[in-house]
């Protein structure tokens, strides 16, 4: 191992880093608000709303977010889209991880035991204040977890962008190997920094799970 | 029985799925004050017409009226949620499984819907929650949550949950099958006082000697259709129908078995 040469690309490594975790950062922020409308969507009374909020998930998760990447990214101009490849990269990742989180929410929501509609519904609440005061607390509870699970896959996700030259970490590691032909210790950099990121962010789902969990 | 409007009054109640006929053509008056017990085995439909009084299982055919109000109204959605909206907040109903809010204590658990449907002030909805839960003995656990309350605990918060919104009527969907057995009698006391202050009760229940000493009227209800009805002492005592009186043997055998 080179280990001079790593303590000298590392600086380059962190501040890649820092970029992939601005990319997940937004990418999940995104990703939850278009959760929350698909989620919204698929508990809609309105069938239009249930197909848009099933074909939104569908899509989303029944192609390979590489393909949705590079559609957005070198399909979009073409249909008059233009996204620089950071911008593409949020904006694509951010639609397929809101696909797996709209299936998230929607299973916590569901989850939810239905005597407790029921008993909200019975004391004269509407479908919006049962779901607003009895039904979303809980599901809220419920979802964290595997939200986490989402955030999580989101993260290490954001390798893809490499593929559309966003330099984050992934991109970072090929570039060095590329110049010094050293692809052990680039992609190693590369993998302890995603690894302290997925831990710090798991030790964050942890501490809002226990934070929510009923007495 | 006197002849003064139904204070409750499903006429020709129907309910199907598909072409599984849950409750057929069935006709119940009950007068303001009046406590009616349903019983029967499981299946014959009580749980549902109990359910279709506050149209959380809507009807397919047939009224429910309350007062000079019809219940299950077609209305266009709007409207409707509307209306059932006010007219649940005139019906308490109590569940076999309690379905208290986990996430609030039993204080929120009561004010929760008096607050938020009635506009009460903290101050009053907490007064009233107060008043409540000091009838159903439960004033002692007001800041527990549920699950640090026994199930008979749980029932009586529920009962006081229900009766925190004023209602009109209270309805009981096998409230005591799901306790120990040892955790029956204190709600039933809870239903028992209820019934001394005139409140209109329809109770949906497996405990025979619980609704004949506490109801004004039993009906035996089986396969969808009411076989018998009368006051307790005629259909626990001298049934006048077969299925009635073997219903009644074989359940009274498992209570003892």
């Amino acid at each position: 191992m080179d280990y001079e040469l790593m303590q000298r690309v590392f600086p380059y490594f962190l501040e890649a880093a820092w970029t992939t975790i601005l990319l997940s950062v937004l990418t999940a922020v995104l990703g939850l608000a278009c959760a929350i409308v698909g989620a919204s969507a698929r508990f809609s009374r309105f069938a239009v709303f249930r197909i848009l909020g099933a074909a939104y998930v569908s899509v989303f998760r029944g192609t390979p977010a590489l393909i949705q990447l590079f559609i957005l990214y070198f399909g979009g101009p073409q249909i008059g889209i233009q996204l620089d490849a950071f911008e593409a990269g949020v904006i694509g990742l951010g639609l397929n991880a809101g696909a797996y989180m709209t299936e998230t929410i929607r299973g916590a929501i569901i989850a939810v035991d239905k005597g407790q509609k029921e008993a909200a519904r019975t004391l004269g609440m509407s479908r919006w204040q049962a779901m607003r005061n009895v039904i979303l607390p809980q599901a809220m509870r419920l979802m964290i977890r595997p939200l986490g699970v989402n955030i999580n896959a989101l993260i290490k996700g954001t390798a893809l962008v490499a593929a559309i030259s966003v330099v984050e970490l992934t991109y970072t590691a090929q570039r060095y190997i590329g110049s010094t032909y050293k692809p052990f210790e680039m992609f190693l950099i590369a993998g302890v920094l995603y690894m302290i990121i997925i831990y710090v962010v798991g030790l964050g789902i942890a501490w809002a799970d226990r934070k929510a969990r009923i007495i | 029985m006197t002849n003064q409007k139904p204070f409750i009054d499903i006429r020709h109640a129907q309910k199907s799925f598909g072409s599984l006929n849950v409750l057929r053509d069935i006709s119940l008056q009950v007068q303001r004050g009046q406590i009616v017990a349903i019983i029967g085995p499981s299946g014959s439909g009580k749980s549902t017409l109990l359910r279709a009084i506050n149209d959380l299982d809507p009807l397919t055919g047939g009224e429910v009226w309350l007062e000079d109000k019809q219940i299950n109204k077609s209305l266009p959605h709007r409207q409707y949620e509307q209306h059932i909206n006010e007219v649940r907040q005139e019906i308490g109903m109590v569940f076999q499984h309690f379905n208290l809010f986990p996430h609030l204590k039993v204080r929120e658990n009561v004010t929760m819907a008096p607050k938020m449907l009635k506009g009460l002030s903290d101050a009053e909805a907490n007064a009233l929650a107060e008043e409540q839960l000091t009838k159903v003995g439960m004033i002692e656990r007001i800041d527990y949550y549920p699950s640090q309350l026994s199930g008979g605990q749980k029932q009586r918060v529920a009962i006081a949950r229900a009766l925190a919104m004023k209602p009109k009527v209270m309805l009981f969907d096998e409230a005591t099958s799901a306790l120990d057995p040892e955790l029956v009698e204190e709600v039933n006391l809870v239903m028992k006082k209820l019934a001394e202050e005139h409140m209109t009760m329809i109770i949906v229940t497996h405990e025979m000697g619980f609704a004949e000493s506490v109801c004004d009227r039993v009906l035996f209800m089986d396969q969808g259709v009411v076989v018998e009805e009368g006051p307790p002492e005629v259909i626990f005592r001298n049934p006048k129908n077969e299925r009635t009186r073997n219903f009644l043997r074989k359940h009274l055998a498992g209570q003892k078995g």
